[in-house]
Order: structure tokens, then sequence, then C-alpha cells
């Protein structure tokens, strides 16, 4: 007869382990299992972890958490061939209690707070892949791993296992992909001294910057890439959906590649040797995509729900909070031995009640009109680049005439109508 | 039977990076793993097991982190661990860290007299081989090395039938129980170990021993002060300093490998062996 | 105490009636160490009937050789073994003992270190010795062949080494040399023996034939794939040549463990030694860098490979290959021959 736990959470990645590590702390018996080496070992993460969401469930945890720098500058760059167009925000109470957000490196920060849930008492098992849900009556009971004598039972198990969800689409809950719910994004962490990292980002002890890059870093497909800083290392990064990438024939790895030698990033890597290469799939079908999350014993959390807000870049934070959402949910269901699908909607209730929702569905427009719309990234980003060089130079033109000719210039390019039609298509979209 | 294993954490050197300044070991980079001769040390002992009954307790010596390997040890199929950690085992060589297992065992075969005790052949970090057969030397039991398998363990005769593998081929070896055996890879594959194990390792805690729990030991003989050997120095190897480039395009490059082959009689003869006639 | 021992030994490991040839690399190896200590080099040799190869010993370079017969010995057991060497150490006290790292070797070293309670350095591959001090400097990869450490053994001895087979050089042998041979008798019954050798079975495998091979040829991973790798196997085949193959390619399932070359595969010492696709990790470098001619062919001019090649092309080793091929075929058919290596 298999053991019973009273939760069975799939996946250690920072979904599973904040639901394990809240249920584990009420004192219910969970079960934590991860497929890889360890949790973390495959985990892939541009690399910003947010403050606010981690903070709900372990107070204060910057104080122990292995943390890469607390980001005190954000930079945003519409690039492109040979030029940027840059703004952003630096400032010094980033780098202070209680911090904004930090750049991490999963591998280590995922084994830092599985290793909290174990303290609080959640058993964690790695290596071992569950295979399938167990099913009887209607009733998720428990699940298959790929070991001999795998059977385990639980009263809930919570599906935390990531962007491709095998076990949700399993059950139902979720359909396969369609090429434009998804980003390929794949990336490198390349070591490079400290020192250096500080020179070249204008940084300090203890302090970390992060860049978006938009237009010619996905060669002006639907995507971004990034450029975080690590202590001593940094994270590139580029994605673009699997839709815009089969239309234009990119390959992921060339686009890195291309990324990497662009005269306006190279010279922050130069010297710096890559160390680990990674290639992931984040969902991005936002609001219409989220599947069904609740269900007879059974729920579904993080990746796997496709909590990804894809315009900011937030997607751990969603993946923390449904976590422990989830957990409260189960919390209450074990008190009132009710772990049938209406009992566990709470946790929906709250998942849509929550800033996670809102966000999502804030934005659900988004990806979808840049997606049809290929002029924002394509086009727009080299005009501005050409509008501020233009301004910039100093040739002896008075500013004025410099205006005009860019706004003709941008006019005569896109026409104004269509320009007037894009400004208002994308306002809409992320109003 | 009981079956004691011995078991060492070592850096994982497959990804082992060497500091080229310092030439120190970056340890960073190298995670900790179960000695892989280890594991097949214990799964070695789990074959035992099954045909004979009885018990297996893992030893090692080490950081108070090598309780992990000995987690995964219990997951391979092991009943008991000791974890012997204390400062003053630091820096041993293999003669200091037999004596130092050797008093581990003692200790635990009081509490449950030992009939076998298998060691891997080496540990991947230090590459010596010399703690198994130091230990059986201490221990005055037979050392069987080089094992690549157990054929037949007779309970009620205490003897055992070993394969010991030799420079070219093996020898069939019997001896007597208690023995100590360091086992080669070839012995076992390490089995995908079942799910009720993964739980039983999950929860398993290790007994910890410092040195003051050993009884009676020779603190002279522990750690660096006990160690004959040291580390002079490092240094990365000798570079060579490399021949000739053949130059040119390929077809030329391959002609002159050609020349410069037929040149050299003393290697390579072509053996002129007429089809005329 | 320490100024009582003097003398270099080695332990003479004997396998039917044949002396092993780590044994006559040592005896090479232990003569200049001897030579700079200005002491004699002696020969352990244990067995049964094997007083008769005492003569050798002497040739390959000892002065002196002690030798034990006793039918217990006739085949290698470390508790009877060790008998016999622990006897010899205690009473005639050398400064310096080496032993080949072979099964038998280690097994037998690591345990006479625990009795005469002195440091033992494993596998060593270079030997030096500190005059002055007398001090031993046994110097053998570390953490994975990536770095080399130095061990010494201070305050103790006798100062034990065992070295890996086919990295030191014997001498020619001379069977002229004059030395002494010393006899001595262990007093041991088969009864008290714990440990009985019921059988030795040799197997010549695929393994003992890339060991002993005059020409091989050696793929790494630059071949691309196990269909370019094929290029290798014909190239061998064309040339009578044994394959070889890097841990990677092993790893990729492109030919099985036995055929690796390198520290945790075979070391090769051919006359011919062809490495192509090969980038030249360390590892891989110990393992066949003692073959007489070496012929790389790699793409990357800054492959390490290149430093120990005698001969280096750079170029792309899926077009040299076959017009290598293409050009020993030609010849054998235009000559008639057939390729025999000296
Ligand atoms: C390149 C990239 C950059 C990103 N950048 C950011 C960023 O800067 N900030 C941010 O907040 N978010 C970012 N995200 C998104 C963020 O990584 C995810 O939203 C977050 O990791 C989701 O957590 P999760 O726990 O749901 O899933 P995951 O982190 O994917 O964890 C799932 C876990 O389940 C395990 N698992 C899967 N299947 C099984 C199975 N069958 N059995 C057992 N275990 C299983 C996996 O091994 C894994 O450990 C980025 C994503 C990518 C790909
Ligand atoms: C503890 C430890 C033990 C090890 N033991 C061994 C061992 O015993 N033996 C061993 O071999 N390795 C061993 N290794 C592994 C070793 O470090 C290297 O990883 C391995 O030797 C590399 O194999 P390779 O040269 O085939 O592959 P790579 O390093 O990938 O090199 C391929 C080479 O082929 C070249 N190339 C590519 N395409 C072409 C082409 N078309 N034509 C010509 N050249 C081309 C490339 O320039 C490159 O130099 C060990 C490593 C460790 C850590
Ligand atoms: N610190 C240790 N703790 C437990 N066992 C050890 C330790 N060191 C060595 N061993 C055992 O001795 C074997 C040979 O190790 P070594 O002589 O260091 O190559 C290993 O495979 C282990 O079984």
């Amino acid at each position: 007869m298999p053991e019973k736990f009273d939760v069975i959470v799939v996946g250690a990645g920072p979904a599973g382990t904040s639901c394990a590590y809240t249920c584990a702390k009420s004192g219910l018996n969970v079960l934590l299992i991860e497929r890889g080496e360890y949790p973390g070992s495959k985990n892939v993460m541009g690399g910003v972890l947010y403050r606010k969401q981690m903070e709900e469930i372990i107070p204060e945890f910057w104080k122990e958490a292995p943390l890469e720098r607390p980001v005190i500058e954000q930079r945003f760059w519409m690039m492109d061939k040979e030029s940027v167009v840059s703004f952003g925000y630096k400032g010094l109470e980033w780098g202070m209690e209680p911090y904004n957000n930090f750049t991490v490196l999963r591998a280590h920060f995922d084994q830092w707070f599985a290793r909290k849930a174990v303290e609080a008492g959640a058993l964690l098992i790695n290596e071992t892949v569950v295979l399938e849900c167990l099913v009887e009556n209607g009733k998720v009971i428990g699940v298959r791993t790929d070991r001999p004598d795998g059977d385990i039972l639980a009263d809930v198990v919570v599906l935390a296992d990531g962007v491709n969800s095998l076990l949700s689409k399993q059950l139902g809950f979720h359909k396969e992909f369609r090429p434009d719910e998804v980003a390929l994004t794949v990336m490198e962490v390349v070591n490079l001294p400290k020192d250096k990292i500080n020179d070249r980002f204008n940084l300090e002890e203890n302090q970390g910057c992060t860049i978006e890059i938009f237009g010619d870093s996905t060669k002006g497909n639907l995507g971004t890439a990034f450029l975080y800083t690590n202590k001593e290392s940094l994270n590139i990064g580029v994605g673009t959906t699997l839709s815009s990438m089969i239309k234009a024939k990119l390959k992921p790895y060339d686009l890195l590649d291309y990324l990497k030698t662009h005269p306006m990033i190279k010279p922050y890597l130069e010297g710096g040797e890559s160390a680990e290469y990674l290639a992931h799939l984040i969902p991005e079908g936002g609001y219409r995509s989220v599947p069904r999350v609740a269900g007879n014993g059974v729920l579904v959390v993080g990746d796997a729900a496709q909590l990804v807000n894809a315009i900011h870049r937030e997607g751990s934070n969603m993946a923390m909070s449904s976590g422990k959402m989830a957990a409260e949910a189960v919390i209450e269901a074990k008190q009132a031995n009710d772990f049938s699908e209406s009992s566990l909607n709470r946790y929906k209730d709250a998942l849509y009640g929550s800033f996670i929702m809102k966000d999502l569905e804030k934005y659900k427009d988004a990806a979808h009109v840049f997606e049809k719309y290929p002029q924002y990234l394509r086009d727009y980003v080299p005009m501005m680049n050409r509008a501020a060089s233009k301004f910039f130079t100093v040739d002896g033109t008075p500013k004025r005439d410099k205006q005009k000719e860019i706004m003709r210039n941008m006019t005569s390019e896109r026409g104004k109508f269509g320009m007037l039609q894009d400004i208002y298509r994308a306002w809409k979209a992320v109003k | 039977m009981h079956i004691v294993v011995c078991v060492k954490q070592v850096p994982d050197t497959k990804i082992i990076k060497i500091n080229p300044k310092t030439n120190t070991l970056d340890r960073r980079s190298a995670p900790a793993i179960l000695n892989p001769y280890d594991a097949h040390a214990v799964q070695a002992a789990v074959k035992i097991r099954e045909e004979t009954g009885g018990m297996i307790s893992v030893l090692s010596m080490g950081p108070p982190q090598a309780v992990a390997i000995i987690k995964k040890s219990i997951e391979i199929g092991a009943d008991r661990g000791y974890l012997i950690s204390d400062r003053a085992f630091a820096g041993a060589d293999t003669l200091a860290t037999s004596y130092a297992l050797s008093k581990a065992l003692q200790k635990i075969a009081n509490e449950e007299p030992i009939d076998l005790v298998i060691c891997g052949k080496h540990a991947i970090d230090g590459d010596t081989g010399q703690v198994g057969p130091g230990i059986a030397r201490r221990l005055d039991i037979p050392p069987i090395t080089n094992v690549i398998e157990v054929s037949e363990v007779n309970k009620a005769e205490k003897t055992v039938l070993i394969k010991r593998k030799q420079i070219s081929g093996y020898e069939l070896i019997q001896t007597q129980l208690p023995c100590l055996l360091t086992v080669e890879k070839e012995i076992n594959s390490i089995l995908y170990s079942p799910l009720p194990n993964m739980l039983r390792a999950a929860r398993y805690e290790p007994v910890i021993w410092a040195v003051s729990d050993l009884g009676e030991v020779d603190k002279t003989q522990l750690g660096l002060k006990g160690s004959p050997t040291i580390v002079g120095k490092m240094f990365t190897p000798p570079k060579l300093e490399g021949g000739k480039k053949l130059e040119g395009s390929s077809d030329e490059q391959v002609s002159q490998l050609m020349d410069i082959l037929m040149e050299r009689k003393d290697l390579l003869k072509l053996k002129e062996t007429s089809t005329a006639n | 105490m320490m100024e009582e021992y003097r003398g270099v030994w080695v332990f003479i490991e004997e396998n039917d009636g044949a002396i092993e040839g780590v044994s006559l690399e040592l005896l090479g190896a232990g003569r200049k160490l001897a030579e700079k200590l200005e002491v004699p080099l002696s020969g352990i040799l244990l067995g049964h009937e094997v007083t008769k190869l005492a003569k050798e010993v002497i040739s390959y370079g000892a002065d002196k050789v002690y030798v034990i017969d006793n039918p217990v010995l006739k085949d290698y057991r470390t508790e009877s073994y060790m008998k016999g060497v622990i006897k010899l150490a205690e009473t005639y006290k050398p400064e310096i003992f080496l032993y080949g790292a072979t099964p038998n070797g280690k097994d037998l070293a690591s345990a006479v270190a625990t009795d005469l309670s002195t440091g033992l350095t494993a596998d060593t591959t270079m030997l030096d010795v500190d005059i002055d001090k007398r001090l031993l400097e046994a110097s053998r990869p570390a953490f994975g062949g990536n770095i080399m450490a130095t061990i010494l053994c201070k305050k103790h001895r006798p100062q034990m080494a065992t070295v890996r087979p086919k990295v030191m050089k014997a001498l020619e042998p001379d069977s002229n040399r004059q030395g002494s041979i010393i006899e001595e008798t262990l007093n041991l019954k088969e009864e008290d023996m714990r440990t009985k050798v019921l059988k030795i079975v040799k197997e010549l495998t695929k393994k003992t034939n890339l060991a002993e091979a005059h020409v091989i040829v050696c793929g790494g991973k630059g071949l691309g794939d196990i269909h370019g790798f094929q290029l290798i196997h014909e190239f061998a085949d064309t040339i009578g040549a044994s394959v070889g193959g890097t841990r990677d390619v092993v790893e990729a399932g492109w030919l099985p463990h036995e055929f690796q070359v390198g520290q945790t595969g075979e070391t090769v010492t051919p006359k011919i030694y062809f490495a192509i696709g090969i980038s030249g990790a360390i590892q891989h470098v110990v393992g066949m860098k003692n073959s007489e001619l070496i012929i790389a062919i790699n793409k990357d001019p800054g492959a390490p490979i290149f430093e120990v090649a005698t001969y280096g092309i750079v170029g792309d080793a899926l077009e040299i290959l076959p017009k290598l091929i293409q050009q020993f075929k030609e010849m054998k058919t235009e000559k008639g021959g057939e390729i025999s290596y000296a």
C-alpha cells in the first residue's frame, strides 16, 4: 500500500516550493517532488526576483537567500543596427532595505528556497519524474512516478510543473500551445570578474543593473532581449514567440549569437567566459490562455497555469503568489476535510481577485497586438533611432527645424494616419 | 550478515575547474557527489543482502555536508548511516583516513559485529585506492581489491568467492569472512532506486560522531598530524613544444604527410610483395 | 633514525614467469634516483621459482636483488606478499620504495605502507629527488588531471610511491651488468593463509590490443557524428591500425569504453599515433603523449593537441581523411605492397 500525504507538490520551482513551504509551515504532511538533480538544476530565468511576493512568504529573505545583486537601475533600450535610444531609472533607494528587486541565479536560489521548505517540514525528493496523476472516480488521489514502486497518494496534488505542464494537459485542463502563446528564450550565463562588471555598468559593490532590449535585439520580431548583472557574471538572453520564430525562420541560437556580437552589446561581454547555456519556454498567452486551475483533488499553479506577464517579464512572483494561494486553499480544505473542486475553488477565487489575474487582464490584448502589427518593433525602433540621431547631432540646424524634419520623416515613412492608429492601438493594449 | 560500506563525498571532477592563477580548486565549480565507485559498493552490498539477509551500514568521514551522500546511500538501499565529522580529522591522508575509519568501524562492530567491509576501488578526488587496504590491515582482515564480481557468499562456512580483476583477465579468489573488498565499476550498474527508498532517505538522519565519541583514539594519528605525506606544490603540467605544422592546401598537406611517413622506414615499411609475373 | 634508511628499491612484479613491463620501467627510473643519491638500486622479487629472473632484474639496472622464493608465494596474495616485503624492508631499510601502479602493486603498497606507518603516493607520473634533503618528489595528476601535485613524505621512511605503467623508460638490458643476489626466506605455511587463489583466467580483450598496438588511429568529437567516425575505422582498416577514441567519443556511444585512450582509459605508446578531430585535453594527452610519432589533424590551429604532435595538419578531417585513405589505397595497389610496421 503506497504511503499517503496530505499534499503532493509536483515541481520545486518558485510556485511549487512556495506552496510546499506554506503547507508545511501550517503543519501539513507535504511531499515535494522534483525531477532535476536538485531544485533549480535546470531552471531558467532571466533573473529578476521581485521582493514583494517573496517577502510575503519569507520575511526579510534578503538577509539569507543567495541573491546576486539588488537592482538599482533599470534601463530600456530601443536598439537599431548601430545605435540605441535608451531611457531608464537609477535610484539608490533601491539598493537599501526593503529593496525593489534582485537578480538571482536560479540554480542557487531554488536550492535555498527548497531547503527552507524542508526545514519547515516538507519532504523533498529529487531526480524523480511524475509521470501522471492517479485518478479515481474523477478525483485525483495521488501521482505515479517513474521509480519502481512509484505510486504515492495524497488528498491534494498541486501541479507546479512549469510551462509545459504535461500533467495538467493529461487531465484535460490544458491544450497544446498555439505558437503565439509561448516564447522560446535562450540565454547564457557569461562569467566576468566583478570589477569589470562594476566598471562597465557603472555600478558599485552590491548594486545591480538590468537592461531590457527591444528592436534589433530580435531583428524586429516580437520579443525582447535582456542583459542582467549578477555578482560575477552576466545573464544575456533573447526570446521571441514561437510563431514569429517560425514566420521569420529564426533559429534561437543564431539570434543569441547575433545579440552577443551586436556592436551595442559586445563591449559589455568582452573577455567573458560562457559558463552555461539554457533554453526555455515562457508562457505568453496571458489572460486568455489561463487554463482551469482547480479540479477534484488537484490545483495548478505558476507557469503551469500560464501565469506570466510577458510585457513586464514577471513570472516568478506570480508563481510564488499563486503557490501560496493554493497552499492556503489546501489548508482550508484540510480543515473542512473536503478536497472537491468546489472546495478547492477557493484558490481560483483568490487568484482571480489578486494582482495576478488583474494584471493579466489588463494586458490581455498586448501581445496579440504586437504580434499582429509587427511595425512596432520593426519600424518604430529604427525610426526613433534616426530621430534621436538627427536631434542630437550638432550641425548648425536650429532645433525647431530639426523637430519639424523629424516629424516629416516619420509621417512619410508610416503615414500620419497609420501612425496615429498604431499609437492608439498600443495605448489601448496596455492601458 | 552485517555489511559496512565506506563512502566518501567528493567534488565532481567532471565539472571541476582549477583557478589557473592560484592552481587551487575552484570549489564553487564542483558540486559534491557520492564517489561513483562507492555507489557501486553500496549497490553490491544491496545485492548481497538480497541473498543473505542482514543489514547494511554506511560509514563516511567528512564535513557535516557529507550527510547528503549518506542519504544517497540510503536511496540505493543502505539501512543505516554513520558520519564521523570533527576538525581533528581534517587534512588526513590515506594513512590517517584508514586509521580514523578503522576506529569508527570498531565502534560500529561493538554494536553489531561486522562480517564484510566494502570500499570503492578509489575516490575520484584523491584517486589513490589506498584507504581500503589500509583499513583491512588495521582490522587485520584480508583485503581483496579490484573486485568485479562477488560470486558466492557462504554464510554458514563464512567464506566468499570473488572475481578480482587483473592486468589481463581475472582471478577467482576464495577468502574468509570478515574481509574487505574494494569494488570496480564493472561489478554492477546502479539501479534506479525505488520510491520508498527515496522517501526513507529524505527522512533519514545519520548518526554523527566526533572524535570523542570513538573511544580510545591516538590523536597523533589523526588528520594533518597523522599524515606522513604532504602536498609540496601544485603546478600545471609542463607545456610541450609541439612539432611542425604542415602548410598548404589539403592535397599538399596529405602529400607532405605521405612523404614523411614513407621516410620513416624505422616505423613503417612497405612490403614489396611483387605482383609482377 | 631516518639516516639508517638508504637505497632505492623497486618491487618486481612477476606474472606467469615473466617480469611486468612496469617493473623494468621502474628499474630505469629508480636507477636515476639511485645515482643522484649515490646509493644502490635493488629489485625485490617474490614468488615461486623466480630466482632465475634475478639476472634479468640486474640487466635492467639493479645492483642488488632480494629474492624470496616460496611455494606459498606462487600467486599474488596480499597477506603473503606483504609479510615478505615488510620483513625485507624492516631488515634492510630502504629510503625509497617504488611499485608499479598495477592492481597487485597498488594493493601491496597500500598494505605495506599501513604496517610500516609511512607515506605512499599513488599513481605517480613524475619522479625526482631533492638530493640535499634526500626527499622523493613524487608528482601525480590531481583533480581529474587538470593539475599536477608533488607529494612529499618528510618524516617517515621508506618513502613509497606507486608509478603508472608506461610513463617511465626502461634501460636497454645489459647482460654484462654485475650485481648481487640475496636470498631470504619466509616462514609461511599454506594452512595459515586466509585467502586462496582458485583460478587465474587470462582474457586477451581488445583492450590489451590497444595497449600493445603499433599504430593507432584515434578519433575525437571533431568527426562530427558516428557516421563521420566511420572514416576513422576506414582509415585504420586501410593501414592496418587499431582504432581508439576520446572519452567524449565513448560517451557519445561511437565506440565501446575499452577503446578509450587517456587517463580514465588506456595509456598507449604506439610507434605512430594519429589524433584526428581531438582537442588534446590533458586527460587525453597523458594517455598518448609518449607515442613515438604523433600526427594531429584539427580544424582549430590553437588546439592543444598541436603542442604534443610531431606533425600537425590544420584542416578539416572530413576532407583530409578520404584523401589520405585514397593515397594509401593507391599506394597499395600500385606497388602491390602491404604495409608492415617495424
Ligand atoms: C529566459 C527566461 C527569463 C525569465 N525572466 C524572468 C524574470 O526576470 N523575472 C521573473 O519573475 N520571471 C522570469 N521568467 C519567468 C519565470 O522563470 C517563471 O515564471 C517561473 O520560473 C515559474 O515558476 P514555476 O515554479 O511555475 O515553474 P518552473 O520554475 O519552471 O518550475 C517547474 C519545476 O517543475 C519540475 N518539473 C516539471 N515537470 C515535472 C515532473 N513531471 N515531475 C517532477 N518535476 C517536474 C521542473 O524540473 C522545475 O523544477 C523568465 C523565464 C525565462 C524562460
Ligand atoms: C576526470 C576526467 C577524466 C577524463 N579522462 C579522459 C580520458 O581518459 N580520455 C579522454 O580522451 N578524455 C578524458 N577526459 C575528457 C577530456 O577532458 C576531454 O573532454 C576529451 O578528451 C575531449 O574529447 P575530444 O577531443 O574528442 O572532443 P572536443 O574537446 O570536443 O574536441 C573536438 C576537436 O575537434 C576539432 N574539430 C571539429 N571539427 C573538426 C573537423 N571537421 N576536422 C578536424 N577537426 C575538427 C575541434 O577543433 C576540437 O579541437 C576526462 C575528463 C575528466 C574530467
Ligand atoms: N573520508 C572517507 N570516508 C569514508 N570512506 C572513505 C573515505 N576516504 C576513502 N574512503 C573509502 O576508500 C575508498 C578508496 O579511497 P581512496 O583511497 O581515497 O582512493 C573509497 O572508495 C571509499 O570507499
